[in-house]
């Protein structure tokens, strides 16, 4: 019943597909790149860009290890095609810290030991900015609903929470300060 | 990925020259807004359109509350609505439909149009490993009749396909009376969304009312929705991030203990948004009594077909109507 069609070889008979100009600003840097229409955010990351802290988990929107601001909102690079993103400013992991200051979620991921393997750390990290700034870090239960489109194997979600409000703290008491 | 040329229109009326077609996997031609469900056809190899068509800066995204009602653009998206002040305070149905929606990434990128035509979630209609899917190839069978179907409908259903619409929005909407403004190569109109999406029959390839080119332009929901006393109550296998296995959205009006009127619709359940009029119809001037909303509630029932593992949806659908009635008339 199953088998019915090889992706491998729908992949070869796309070959011909005509490339497209596509103008990404990623990190404030514009990059011109010539792409496959089919070619998503993602695969631009990581296959043109060399941008590989952004991570493919599913490929599907499902585990969220992908996640990128997109104009200051958090999206998943899996779903979006890279010809589409034109003229939108994007953020990755890579653009978070100030040099050699870290962003201060990735300093409290650091403390909290929220991660074991840490494949799914950089999307955690670049949707818990989101969660933060979007006023959803006010208790854990609402860290654990807003963050539910970030998926850990590794089950460290205990600690990511902890991370989260850590860092949020920091932000008010700035903010306050 | 199959191979597609990818246009990026400038303006709406260019966008609809291409006649691509919605909820049609025999159409060459398709369009594609926040993209989230149609990237994972398309990785999936379900949709393998030749030309896809975009949305993006074509259509109109904005939200309105005026003395006709609330109106929003299909290209707002669902995290805009959910957050708009106005639909929180006077139509929070729609909002907390949205809230126990997909992801905040997803909500972040998908629209209001496109969350409407999102394709369900059948596992035997997005796995081309199976062959029979008469949704996805016409003819071939439905996998799911004997197959593993505990997600799948109990209302609407056919001898050629039991899949459930699975859009939490629609839900909601479909219980305030919404509308959609269609614009395509021959002029505008708008279509109840009860209307939209077709039941499957013997064809269930054929999704929509939409005619090639036609677009979702905007959503409408009349004033007289506001203000009443709802609940989307969402039942589902995981706390977040997940479909509904069961939801019920209720929206009342109340007369002291009484209800005056009632509006109900399912999902999880049926093969398209699924009103109720002959629950809403017993349930008006009841009590709020358990009793008296549960026989009520029993009349959703009514030509209901479980096919084995989902049998015990037509029970569970029954019990969510009573819960959210209940939890709607609380607010009172």
């Amino acid at each position: 019943m199953r088998g019915a069609i090889s992706p491998a070889v729908a992949q070869a008979a796309g070959a011909a597909t005509a490339p497209l100009d596509v103008s990404l600003r990623i990190n404030g840097t514009e990059h011109r790149l010539s792409l496959d229409p089919r070619t998503t955010l993602l695969d631009a990351l990581r296959e043109h860009l060399h941008l590989t802290g952004s991570k493919k988990g599913c490929g599907l929107g499902q585990c969220g290890a992908c996640t990128v601001l997109m104009d200051g909102m958090r999206v998943k690079a899996c779903l979006s095609l890279a010809a589409l993103a034109q003229g939108r400013e994007i953020k990755t992991i890579e653009g978070l810290a100030q040099g050699d200051e870290l962003h201060p979620l990735q300093a409290s991921f650091i403390e909290r030991d929220a991660f074991q393997c840490g494949y799914c750390t950089s999307g955690q990290i670049m949707a818990g900015v989101a969660c933060i700034s979007e006023g959803h870090a006010g208790s854990p239960q609402d860290i654990r609903e807003w963050m539910s489109g970030n998926l850990c194997r590794c089950g460290a979600y205990d600690h990511i929470v902890a991370a989260i409000q850590d860092a949020a703290a920091v932000y008010s008491s700035t903010q306050e300060g | 990925m199959h191979p597609f040329v990818l246009e990026r229109p400038r303006d709406l009326s260019a966008a609809l020259s291409f006649g691509a077609q919605p909820g049609r996997n025999d159409a060459p031609v398709e369009y594609i807004a926040g993209g989230t469900d149609m990237v994972q056809l398309l990785q999936e190899y379900v949709r393998r359109p030749d030309r896809l068509v975009s949305l993006a800066g074509v259509l109109d995204d904005g939200i309105e509350i005026g003395p006709q009602g609330l109106r929003f653009g299909a290209a707002a998206t669902m995290a805009e609505v959910a957050a708009h002040q106005g639909v929180v305070e006077q139509f929070p149905l729609i909002s907390q439909a949205l809230l126990n929606s997909a992801s905040p990434q997803v909500r972040n990128q998908a629209t209001m149009g496109g969350n409407l035509l999102q394709r369900t979630r059948c596992p035997y209609f997005r796995d081309v490993g199976y062959e029979a899917c008469n949704k996805r190839a016409p003819g071939s069978g439905c996998a799911a009749l004997e197959g593993e179907n505990r997600w799948h409908a109990v209302l609407g259903t056919s001898d050629d396909c039991i899949a459930v619409h699975p859009s939490d929005l629609a839900v909601a909407l479909v219980a305030l009376d919404a509308s959609v403004e269609l614009r395509g190569t021959g002029g505008d109109r708008s279509v109840p969304l009860s209307e939209l999406h077709r039941l499957p029959r013997d064809t269930p390839h054929l999704e929509t009312v939409l005619a090639p080119g036609e677009v979702i332009t905007a959503i409408t929901v009349p004033a007289n929705a506001a203000g009443l006393r709802s609940h989307y109550l969402k039942l589902r296998d995981r706390a977040s991030f997940e479909f509904a296995v069961v939801s019920a959205a209720v929206a009342i009006e109340t007369a002291g203990a009484r209800i005056r009127q009632a509006r109900v619709a399912l999902g999880g359940v049926g093969t398209k948004p699924w009103r109720l009029p002959n629950v809403e119809q017993a349930l008006a001037d009841r009590s709020l009594e358990p009793g008296e909303l549960r026989s009520a509630a029993a009349l959703a029932a009514e030509g209901a077909q479980g096919r084995g593992h989902n049998d015990f949806k037509i029970e569970l659908m029954q019990r969510a109507i009573v819960r959210a009635v209940e939890i709607a008339g609380a607010h009172a």
